[in-house]
């Protein structure tokens, strides 16, 4: 009996298995095989050990460009903390009071979410083009031309616009995990805090926020895991070199840039670029784990 | 009876089976030839046409890939052995990557006596640095130049600049009334390169710079080079709009629609400007030097290379093919329905516009960065164009730029070191 609910147990894991052996494992140690070893153009030489980390931390630029773009993961992290799931957590909240239409803006929230990113990305940068684009026409029509911008060629303003746009993209789905986090929590403990005479607000601090702790901690890691895998939306929108100047640089556009090279521009460095894949493969995994970890101690079950 | 035509027919199969090569002598070998140039397939498709009706037995296919996603796919298929027999490739540091990894057949004079006619300044861009062995035919030269759309100039009765005084002059007159004068934007830090390539050979003087700085006997640092490229700094009030925004298809667009008087960018947008819009009436001309007594100079560069895979099955009649490209008649065609100026010696120019292209070529000096310093990462050219970004948003000096680039070089370039 039980020899076979093992064998019935390795039948059924062993497309997963051999998927995700495929797919993930073996390109990962392949990167770091890779890492270990000298290119030239696309032909593997010999084995240098740590001589691509040795480069890729001490022959300017790549230093220089490590840090920026690891920055920019990092800001890209706070800042969808702060506005894209704040503003989830808040749509959350608002919706499971169920008022009047909430059906209806549920959807409109997770609309964008079910668009191709390459659309979204298009899209943004057509409504944001200096020229022809409707933001900057639109402020020169209210009266606020002053403010006009070539938002995606500014230094100051590509990163934080490039995260906005990601934002008004995902927002849709930190609401729904908010909502269905608040939905599971019993009526009981709610009425019973407001018998206790508890006001809205210590109400959701009190009672919602700690049971809502689970979804906050997958929230926290998904945004962690796709604001270090950042790719796509810079991509699309703005090309590999992450412009101006690597303002919107970020380690995924490093690494393909390094590693593939950019048309026409740079040639490929697939030592390097497997070292910085390898980094960020590292950061990635040791962060995620040690955040569940914390995350998770201070989760609360509902009873 | 029915055994014996079994038995019969079994013969005459096995007959057949072991006869392949008559058989397969019939079927035409099938070449497949990748390329970048996805929006060319049709002119290719008709040269290719040509080809097929001058060798029945060899059929080509041409398949093109999105020009961002070129280079990762055909590295890909070489080294899994599975790439195309034809490569469309880059050329100099570009087709380095490739020919130095050994995926490449060198071809030489023997082989592809067409070549011997080429000039030797298109031959580098098909030859490898360290072996110096040639591995493609080149197929076309480009050349970097200023279009101004000649209605416009005329409506505000503006002449064609001498010097580059006057230049700055006509882009003044064209903003005072109210025509944005350049089309260029920064976005696209390539579309920047291009630009330092038009405005800066003539303040930095052109081929004797590029010798002294590829020999080794100058650098970037070189205030020769930083006060050149410190002229681009004066032709930031007359670029587009918000120019630090603008991409490369809204400048194409806004020179296309006629909503700019003139465009820096390569020979290789006339075809495109033609095709886009029948009635735009515009030129070329060479951006003037300092003084108007002073030829100016202009930047050119070998475009890329047909090559063959060094493992490909049908290296004869790859071989035959990439023959065929090195010859008058293919450079011909090229040039007349691509309007590109084939590499090919020999082709007459019939295109008014390419003509006036051919004449500036008189005076030309290689591109900089693509000719001389895009051999290694970090390339000349991915650290100018982010550099050259933020000169022109204001964050670093030209003499930044030149410290960064140098810095960057020495990486691999030893004479830059200090």
């Amino acid at each position: 009996m039980r020899a076979s609910r093992r064998l019935w147990l390795a039948f059924f894991l062993a497309p997963a298995t051999l998927l995700f052996a495929v797919f993930v494992t073996y390109p990962i140690f392949s990167a770091l095989a890779y890492s270990l070893y000298e290119w030239e153009g696309i032909a593997r030489r010999g084995f240098i050990g740590l001589g691509n980390f040795v480069r890729l931390f001490q022959t300017f630029p790549y230093p220089r460009l490590l840090g920026n773009a690891f920055w920019h993961n990092v800001v890209v992290f706070a800042l969808t903390m702060l506005i894209q799931n704040v503003a989830g957590l808040a749509f959350a909240l608002i919706l499971s009071r169920g008022p009047r239409g909430a059906r209806v803006y549920r959807v409109i929230y997770f609309l964008p979410v079910t668009l191709s990113l390459v659309i979204v990305g298009f899209m943004w940068a057509l409504f944001l083009n200096p020229v022809f684009g409707v933001v900057n026409k639109g402020l020169a029509a209210v009266g606020l031309g002053a403010l006009a911008r070539p938002w995606l060629g500014d230094p100051q303003t590509a990163l934080i616009t490039l995260t906005l746009i990601n934002a008004w993209r995902w927002v849709g789905f930190p609401t729904l995990v908010f909502l269905a986090g608040i939905n599971a929590i019993p009526d009981e403990y709610l009425e019973a805090a407001r018998i206790d005479g508890a006001s809205e607000w210590q109400a959701t601090r009190n009672v919602i926020f700690p049971l809502l702790a689970p979804a906050f901690t997958i929230i926290v890691t998904l945004t962690f895991i796709g604001s270090f895998n950042w790719f796509e939306l810079p991509y699309v929108v703005q090309g590999l070199s992450g412009p101006p100047n690597r303002a919107t640089d970020v380690l995924g556009l490093l690494f393909y840039r390094t590693a593939f090279g950019e048309v026409d521009t740079g040639l490929q460095d697939i030592g390097v670029g497997s070292a910085i894949a390898v980094l960020m493969f590292i950061v990635m995994v040791a962060v995620s784990t040690f955040g569940a970890l914390y995350l998770r101690r201070r989760e609360v079950e509902v009873a | 009876m029915s055994r014996r035509v079994v038995a019969l027919l079994t013969v005459v199969l096995l007959v057949m089976a072991v006869l392949p090569p008559a058989a397969r002598s019939q079927e035409p070998v099938k070449l497949t030839f990748w390329s970048w140039r996805t929006e060319d397939k049709w002119a290719y498709d008709r040269m290719i046409r040509l080809f097929q009706s001058r060798n029945p037995g060899i059929r080509v296919e041409f398949i093109p890939f999105r020009p961002t996603e070129y280079n990762t796919i055909l590295s890909s298929g070489l080294t899994a052995g599975k790439g195309p027999d034809i490569i469309h490739l880059r050329a100099y540091g570009g087709l380095e990557t490739f020919s130095a990894a050994g995926h490449i057949a060198p071809l030489d004079f023997d082989r592809v006596p067409e070549l011997r006619r080429f000039s030797l300044q298109t031959l580098t861009g098909a030859r490898g640095r360290k072996d110096g062995k040639l591995y493609g035919v080149p197929f076309a030269t480009q050349t970097l130049v200023v279009f101004y759309n000649k209605k416009i100039l005329a409506q505000h009765n503006l002449s064609l600049p001498k010097s580059w005084n006057e230049f700055l002059g006509v882009l003044k007159s064209l903003k005072d009334r109210g025509v944005t004068p350049l089309a260029n934007g920064a976005k696209e830090g390539w579309t920047l390169e291009v630009l330092s390539g038009v405005v800066a050979p003539n303040f930095y003087g052109g081929s004797t710079f590029f010798e002294a700085v590829t020999r080794g006997q100058t650098t970037f640092r070189d205030p020769t080079y930083t006060n050149a490229i410190a002229k681009m700094l004066d032709l930031r009030p007359y670029m587009a709009t918000g120019f630090m925004g603008v991409d490369y298809a809204t400048m194409q667009q806004l020179f296309i629609n006629e909503q700019a008087a003139m465009f820096i960018g390569g020979s290789w947008e006339i075809g495109f400007f033609r095709q886009q819009n029948k009635n735009l009436d515009f030129d070329v001309f060479a951006l003037p030097a300092e003084r108007a007594d002073q030829a100016p100079w202009v930047s050119s560069f070998a475009d890329g290379n047909y090559g063959i895979n060094a493992k490909t099955p049908h290296m004869d009649a790859a071989l035959k093919f990439i023959r065929f490209t090195a010859t008058t008649e293919f450079g011909q065609m090229f040039t007349d329905l691509l309007s590109q100026t084939s590499a090919v010696p020999g082709v007459v120019i019939k295109d008014p516009v390419l003509k006036n292209v051919q004449s500036m070529n008189r005076k030309a000096t290689p591109y900089i960065m693509l000719v001389g310093f895009r051999w290694q990462a970090p390339t000349g050219s991915t650290l100018l164009q982010s550099a050259l970004q933020a000169m022109m948003a204001g964050t670093m000096t030209p003499a930044q730029v030149g410290e960064e680039v140098t810095r960057g070089l020495s990486a691999w370039v030893e004479s830059f070191r200090r």
